[in-house]
């Protein structure tokens, strides 16, 4: 039977599972619109704002391990989308976007809501497509899933003309994709596999250091399986936060710019590293030539060749998919009759335990008077047990959540690592909470940051979803405040938020329940109030201590042992 | 150090602005880049010369190789390998200069596809630095216009790049 591109591209999302799909209609989309409306199975979620439709995918993707989808239209809807998808692309999320675009005979003619998508989109995706023919539509979307998620995972664009979906050809759906110049790695290479777990039994002071690489491959058992089988400090990076248990002993923390002080010092003094899905970025490690300094041994494990010996000189460099490569270096491991040098570890973690104490971990004073920021996130954990799904957006409260909310299980940390979007947040909890109905999804953010998706809460009002916001508000922002009084002389150049809005009856506004705490002694009970609210959405603005700084800080472009501790100030 | 990069990818509508914008977005450079299709009109042949550190080259080679659409690459410095480009030159050639600008091109092994009252159209093959020493041996006086296409590789014996 022949059906329409439009039918096609629907049937297709039917064949690969998919759930829900994130999008805003408009003109070159109405036929898929079309096609939408008449079936069930795929439901669609009506955001306010394209960028919110791609961060929903995104969230949905990185609290489950499905490939997100999103469907814009051409020109402004397109172009809305790609800070979205951007933000996909640096993170490694596996998504595919479908754009509508004008019809192929007005291509190239400066047409009503015409933009080059593939053009736009081509550095920030890991591939896009430009179907010109409807017999290809199906095969391009098979090809887009399956690129989105094997290998190292990204958003892929799948761009439709007008005149494409409302052509008709007959449906096949391909049962499995042979794409001659696409072949991801599987296993690694055995021989440097047994290189590496020689190296790593024969350390006198290691350190394993893995990234959101753990989490995107499902690897966390692996991870934790290798850890305390060799009885090494593990830390995590931002985005790998929660891909080993923070309730460990071995776990020292997050490491990185606002990371431990042991964490950091760790990292700079060991002499067998191995990073394990991390990319060694700026954020990270700081300065690669004070990095360097110390001489070390480096593993490095990825699927990525191209993330490795791209920042840092490699030892051993291992490409492969993280569980394989995991499970057979555990095999090798536990063959060898070689075990740690148990002196040497004690020693080892003797040093580590010093830098914990003489760093003191994660400190700030707390104060009766003020609300401290990072008094609501230890309270946030505490509440939920360290088990809610939590999304950020970006700046302070970020840093403060990933450091005070101790993840224990992989995807529960959703937040914009790499690129850093202000405005992820909100979005992002509307696609985990969809994916998780009944769970707890707590959406950790600033006044800054919620102001740029706010016209979200239309959404969740239309979709039920109780999203609990935690509105860290300081009235600045706070991480350009922070920057600005530590290198910029205090001069508070527009990061000063004025007339906000009253945020309590913005929420009400928008059909929510708003809470505004000032106290201290108001922070745990607020909080328990609005998580007894099962079924609504709590806007919750803490007015907090505008003059809090996130500590541990290494300075940008400083070495990971130049930290900045709370107390130096 | 100066590298050639000869790669085949699919010959798809937006394969070269793939290549292309991931130099510039990468910050690589590109003394030049060529592309045609090959015997097999589904894939492009693209040779591109550019330089850098190893560790930058290392880089080039991997990204090129993350494309999507790239099928394979490969490094031709590395090994023994045979480089051509094609020049086009037209030359200001009047009085007795005409005799000696035959005799230059013939020593070069270049060709006369164009004679005019005041002018040669010369065609010459060969090495980057042969097509730089016949300039620097006309003189560039007598040079009206050049056009060179970028350097062609590929390697010698059972260096094949192949699907």
């Amino acid at each position: 039977m022949e059906m329409t591109g439009a039918e096609i591209t629907i049937r297709c999302l039917q064949e690969e599972g998919v759930e829900y799909l994130f999008g805003y209609p408009g003109g070159a989309v109405l036929h898929i619109y079309d096609a939408l409306f008449q079936q069930d199975k795929v439901k669609h979620i009506l955001v306010r704002h394209e960028q919110a439709a791609v961060h929903a995918a995104d969230g949905y993707a990185r609290s489950s391990d499905k490939v997100g989808v999103a469907l814009v239209t051409s020109g402004p809807g397109l172009t809305n989308a790609v800070t979205g998808i951007a933000t996909a692309y640096l993170d490694s999320i596996p998504m595919v976007v479908i754009s509508g675009q004008v019809p192929t005979f007005a291509i190239g003619e400066d047409a009503f809501q015409e933009v080059d998508a593939v053009g736009i989109t081509r550095p920030c995706v890991k591939h896009n497509f430009l179907v010109k023919d409807v017999k290809d539509i199906a095969s391009t979307i098979k090809k887009a899933f399956y690129l989105a998620k094997s290998g190292r995972p990204g958003p892929v664009l799948v761009d439709i003309p007008k005149d494409v979906s409302g052509h008709k050809t007959e449906f096949i759906y391909p049962a499995s994709v042979n794409i001659r110049s696409y072949h991801p790695q599987g296993r690694g290479d055995s021989a440097l596999i047994r290189h590496a777990a020689q190296m790593l039994l024969e350390a006198k002071r290691p350190m394993i250091y893995a990234g959101g690489g753990v989490v995107l491959s499902d690897s966390s058992a692996q991870l934790t399986d290798l850890v305390r089988l060799l009885g090494f400090p593990c830390t995590n990076t931002l985005m790998g936060l929660g891909g080993y248990p923070a309730n460990d002993k071995q776990f020292v923390g997050m490491l990185g710019m606002h990371g431990t002080y042991e964490a950091n010092m760790a990292m700079q003094h060991c002499d067998v590293l191995v990073a394990i899905g991390a990319r060694f970025d700026d954020r990270v490690i700081g300065n690669v030539e004070h990095f360097a300094q110390v001489p070390r041994k480096i593993i490095h494990i990825d699927i990525d060749p191209s993330s490795i010996a791209k920042r840092v000189k490699v030892d051993v460099p291992i490409v492969g998919d993280l569980k394989l490569v995991l499970t057979e270096l555990l095999e090798v491991l536990r063959a060898s009759r070689q075990k740690p040098d148990a002196a040497e570890m004690a020693a080892w973690w003797k040093q580590v335990d010093e830098w914990r104490a003489t760093g003191g971990g994660l400190r700030y004073k707390n104060s009766s008077e003020i609300i401290k920021p990072q008094f609501v996130i230890e309270t946030l954990h505490k509440l939920t047990g360290g088990d809610a799904f939590v999304t950020s957006d970006v700046g302070q409260h970020q840093m403060w959540a990933a450091q005070y909310y101790k993840f224990n299980h992989p995807r529960r940390w959703i937040n914009s690592g790499g690129l850093g979007t202000m405005g992820f947040g909100l979005p992002a909890a509307m696609g985990v909470q969809l994916k998780h109905p009944g769970e707890t999804v707590a959406c950790v953010t600033g006044e800054g940051s919620i102001q740029m998706n706010i016209q979200e809460l239309s959404t969740c009002k239309q979709y039920h979803l109780p999203i609990k916001v935690l509105s860290l508000n300081n009235g600045y922002l706070g991480m350009v405040r922070q920057w600005q009084e530590f290198f910029h002389g205090n001069r508070f150049s527009e990061s000063y938020m004025d007339a906000l809005p009253d945020f309590v009856k913005l929420a009400e506004a928008y059909g929510h329940i708003g809470m505004r705490i000032d106290n201290p002694a108001d922070v745990e009970p607020a909080m328990k109030e609005a998580f007894s609210r099962k079924n609504d959405l709590v806007f919750m603005d803490f007015r907090t201590d505008s003059t809090e700084n996130v500590f541990p800080m290494v300075p940008g472009g400083k070495g990971l042992s130049e930290v900045v501790l709370a107390e130096d100030l | 150090m100066r590298h050639i990069i000869s790669l085949l990818m699919e010959n798809e509508a937006g394969a070269l602005s793939r290549v292309a914008g991931l130099f510039s977005a990468r910050g690589y450079n590109i003394e030049s880049l060529t592309v045609a299709p090959t015997e097999d009109a589904t894939l492009s042949r693209m040779t591109i010369v550019t330089s850098g550190s190893d560790a930058v080259i290392e880089q080039i080679t991997k990204q090129l190789n993350k494309l999507i659409d790239v099928v394979s690459v490969m490094d031709l410095s590395e090994g023994e390998h045979i480089e051509r480009e094609l020049m086009l030159v037209k030359l200001r050639a009047e009085g007795e200069a005409r005799e000696e600008l035959k005799r230059l091109t013939d020593i070069f092994r270049g060709r006369i596809l164009d004679v005019s009252d005041h002018t040669y159209t010369i065609e010459l093959t060969g090495s980057r630095v042969k097509l730089d020493s016949f300039i620097d041996a006309i003189g560039r006086d007598l040079i009206l216009e050049t056009v060179r296409t970028g350097a062609s590789g590929i390697g010698r014996g059972n260096r094949i790049l192949k699907l």
